[in-house]
């Protein structure tokens, strides 16, 4: 069995509507855990006191906002080579999920430096870039809307994804590329070196970490159903007219 | 149960509710898409007699 198989929107569904029961129940579990124990059971910081709670929702949605855009420039490679529609319409289920994570990314990004670093916003390389990310995100959607033909709208939002793949890396990357600014580098990759993140925290943190993959996985699957029955909805649509 | 958040309670706390209303949005949205475009395909299949996906 090959995993091209999958891209037939029929298989897909079959498919997904076994997966996603569980992919939801797993959500659920894993997240609630993750957060709970995050929010009551962790000590406060004794430099940021109870701001670090606010690392358990920042983290996973900001490490999730670029993971949402590598996905979708692997399903806009795929629609780009293959032409399968089904990857075309899990890029464009992803993009409201990315741009999601995107916004809570910043806005607790905001709301834990105000206090920590004195500033709402600096024009840092990690939150600019960032910044620049929810942008593409936004023209990302704007453009799957503005198109009426739909293999239109694909290819000219997989170029777009493939461009702001540039920023998608700079995000990620931003800190190790430019010394500067008042973004700290990673500290998740860095337990048992120098400056790790204590255990009572980093179980919890990759616990909401997985948490949100479980979580994105889910409303993409979700959102794709939604996305391949409105395509059908379309074509029949047309095929009425045309009788 | 509720722990002592102190001076940052407001930032810690406007940043789960951030979470919960973005992310309960979003849910919320992907399900409302779901029923009604079940039900516009339900009753489109249902005219031209066909029951595929």
């Amino acid at each position: 069995m090959s995993l091209w198989e999958y891209a037939n929107p029929k298989k897909f569904m079959q498919l997904s509507g076994k997966v996603m029961p569980w992919t939801i129940l797993l959500t659920i579990l894993v997240l609630g855990i993750g957060l709970v124990w995050g929010f009551f059971f962790t000590a406060d910081d004794y430099k940021q006191g109870s701001t670090v709670k606010i690392i358990f929702i920042h983290v996973p949605t900001a490490m999730m906002a670029i993971n949402a855009w590598v996905m979708m420039l692997v399903a806009s490679l795929i629609w780009i080579i293959r032409r399968h529609h089904v990857s075309a319409l899990a890029a464009k289920a992803a993009a409201p999920v990315g741009l999601a994570f995107t916004l809570i990314a910043l806005i607790t990004g905001a709301l834990w430096g105000q206090p920590m670093w004195g500033t709402w916003w600096a024009w840092d390389p990690r939150l600019t870039s960032f910044l620049i990310l929810c942008l593409f995100y936004l023209g990302y959607i704007a453009l799957w809307a503005a198109v009426e033909d739909q293999d239109t709208a694909a290819d000219l939002t997989a170029v777009l994804c493939l461009v702001g793949s540039v920023f998608a890396v700079l995000s990620r990357y931003a800190v190790k590329f430019w010394n500067q600014g008042l973004h700290q580098d990673s500290t998740i990759l860095k337990v048992g070196e120098k400056d790790p993140i204590a255990a009572a925290y980093y179980i919890p943190l990759l616990i909401c970490a997985l948490g949100m993959v479980l979580l994105f996985v889910s409303l993409v699957l979700a959102r794709t159903r939604n996305e391949i029955r409105a395509r059908r909805l379309a074509a029949l649509l047309a095929r009425e007219r045309s009788l | 149960m509720i722990p002592d958040l102190g001076k940052y309670a407001a930032a810690v706390g406007w940043s789960y509710a951030a979470f919960i209303v973005i992310i309960g949005g979003l849910i919320a949205l992907t399900i409302y898409q779901r029923k009604s475009v079940r039900r516009a395909l339900k009753e489109v299949e249902s005219r031209m007699g066909r029951h595929d996906v």
